[in-house]
């Protein structure tokens, strides 16, 4: 498994996109980071950008790079290899490589600029979304033979989890607007690792104050052990659940 | 020491296997044979377990292969068309191979010295010749002296100088006592290798006999002639 996961990150990690990837976060979060005096502020710029940038980049990016790896995989399914572990190698090696890319591009200079509590939860939260995203990259691709299908899939499922989702709840709260709708939005928030991610942060923030009722409920759940707790569990369970049915899916896959 | 029993394979509407059950014993050298999309492939890429059977089970040297995957180290795979990640070089290909397995057997370098591999090593994947794919394909067979091989058309693709080479090898490898399973379509050039036939057709396998009782049975002395007046036999019945 160590070998097959070290063929896969050496073969990434030389993937022009995945350093353009990493220059482009680099020269986001600097500029951000320098354009404003305060650099918390420049910490809820960085927030929007990441929300948007890290899913989209490492959903396509992990599909495409399995379609384009399906020869590579028939050739190890062929030989003496448990079929699991050649999945979770790919699995690990795009999970790592990714992270680290991040790691890099919006890590150091989070870690320069802001070395405090919300940035540590930031830099986590960004990595969790890269591992978070490849994982549901691995559930779309094994799923859909067809290249087109599977990428389209995947572009669907960020497109869900970045616009529609939020449409979706706005819809919710308008309908049961005359109901106490802020504990069932907790729960619900708990579908959408990008939301779930988002808020982390936002009530780490100084601006959470103005969230109104609302964000008092989430402060109230959010800002305590349990509240930081359910929301680790359920962004680990949105690793853990795809990456488990896709390999289960894989172990009974016709090549 | 391969045992098929009911081995059925479903695509959608197509049955590519249907209740297929044989034993192939080491020492043979078995041709598949059968008209395209007979479920040649398909039978061997579930001995291979890269695809899983609906039902029935095959077992390798009595055990079920069904979620094994150690006993693939016994076995060399060429297959129809070898596919290998573009921007790899043949060095790294066989490099990778090598560490994959890690196998504490000497090496069988035999055809990569025959087709002289060692001089296109830098070659990448991409720039490669269909023959010359084929020719990585058959080495990387070879390479970790299997005691099965399984070769699913090894020939197709080769000139004429290199499929002579790696006949030669397959008798070489037959006479030590390995398990050949060979696939293919130029009849003509199995004559001297094979000692078993195994005839598919529509997913059936019609029949699994000795090469010599096949041919005190149709009268003929080629195997080129024998299959053609099974077929033409077989196809008469179908009719029918």
């Amino acid at each position: 498994m160590k070998k097959i996961f070290k063929y896969v990150v050496t073969d990434i990690l030389r993937n022009k996109i995945v350093l353009i990837y990493t220059v482009f976060l680099l020269a986001a979060s600097l500029s951000v980071f320098g354009l404003e005096d305060n650099s918390s502020k420049g910490l809820l710029s960085l927030l929007n950008i990441i929300l948007i940038i890290v899913p989209l980049v490492n959903i396509i990016f992990s599909s495409i790079y399995i379609y384009n790896s399906a020869e590579f995989i028939e050739l190890l399914v062929s030989q003496p290899l448990k079929r699991k572990s050649i999945w979770l190698s790919l699995f690990t090696g795009l999970a790592a490589s990714l992270s680290l890319a991040f790691f890099i591009g919006a890590g150091i200079p989070v870690l320069i600029f802001q070395p405090n509590t919300i940035g540590f939860t930031m830099i986590a939260v960004g990595i969790l979304l890269s591992i978070i995203f490849v994982a549901i990259a691995m559930l779309a691709t094994v799923n859909a033979r067809d290249k087109a299908k599977g990428i389209g899939a995947a572009i669907m499922i960020w497109l869900y989890f970045s616009l529609l989702f939020d449409g979706f709840v706005l819809f919710l709260l308008f309908q049961f607007a005359d109901y106490p709708m802020e504990k069932p939005m907790i729960a619900i928030s708990a579908f959408n690792p990008i939301d779930l991610s988002r808020i982390l942060i936002l009530l780490q923030l100084d601006v959470s104050a103005m969230m109104g009722y609302t964000g008092a409920v989430f402060k109230d759940f959010f800002g305590t052990f349990t509240g930081i707790a359910f929301s680790i569990i359920s962004l680990l369970l949105w690793i853990v659940l795809p990456v488990w049915y896709a390999a289960h899916k894989f172990n009974t896959k016709d090549l | 020491m391969i045992i098929a029993s009911n081995v059925t394979k479903q695509f959608g509407k197509l049955k590519a296997l249907d209740n297929v059950s044989t034993t192939c014993n080491r020492g043979e050298c078995i041709a598949l044979i059968g008209p395209n999309g007979s479920g040649k492939t398909t039978l061997i890429k579930s001995i291979l377990g890269m695809v899983v059977p609906d039902n029935g089970f095959i077992t390798f040297k009595d055990k079920n292969i069904l979620h094994h995957w150690k006993y693939r180290e016994e076995i060399g795979y060429m297959p129809q068309i070898g596919r290998y990640p573009d921007n790899m070089t043949i060095g790294q290909v066989l490099n990778m191979m090598k560490d994959i397995r890690n196998q504490q057997v000497a090496l069988d370098e035999d055809l990569v010295k025959a087709f002289s591999l060692q001089n296109l090593l830098h070659k990448r994947m991409r720039t490669l010749s269909g023959g010359t794919r084929q020719k990585v394909s058959a080495a990387l067979a070879f390479l970790f002296n299997p005691s099965v091989l399984i070769l699913d058309e090894p020939t197709a693709g080769l000139d004429p100088i290199a499929s002579e080479l790696l006949k030669e090898k397959i008798i070489v490898e037959k006479e030590k006592g390995k398990l050949v399973l060979i696939t293919s379509h130029v009849l003509s050039e199995l004559d001297d290798l094979v000692t078993e036939i195994i005839y598919m057709q529509d997913g059936k396998l019609l029949f699994h006999k000795k090469i010599e009782l096949l041919r005190e049975e149709t009268g003929e002395s080629k195997l080129s002639k024998a299959i053609a007046s099974v077929m033409v036999k077989s196809l008469y019945e179908k009719n029918i």
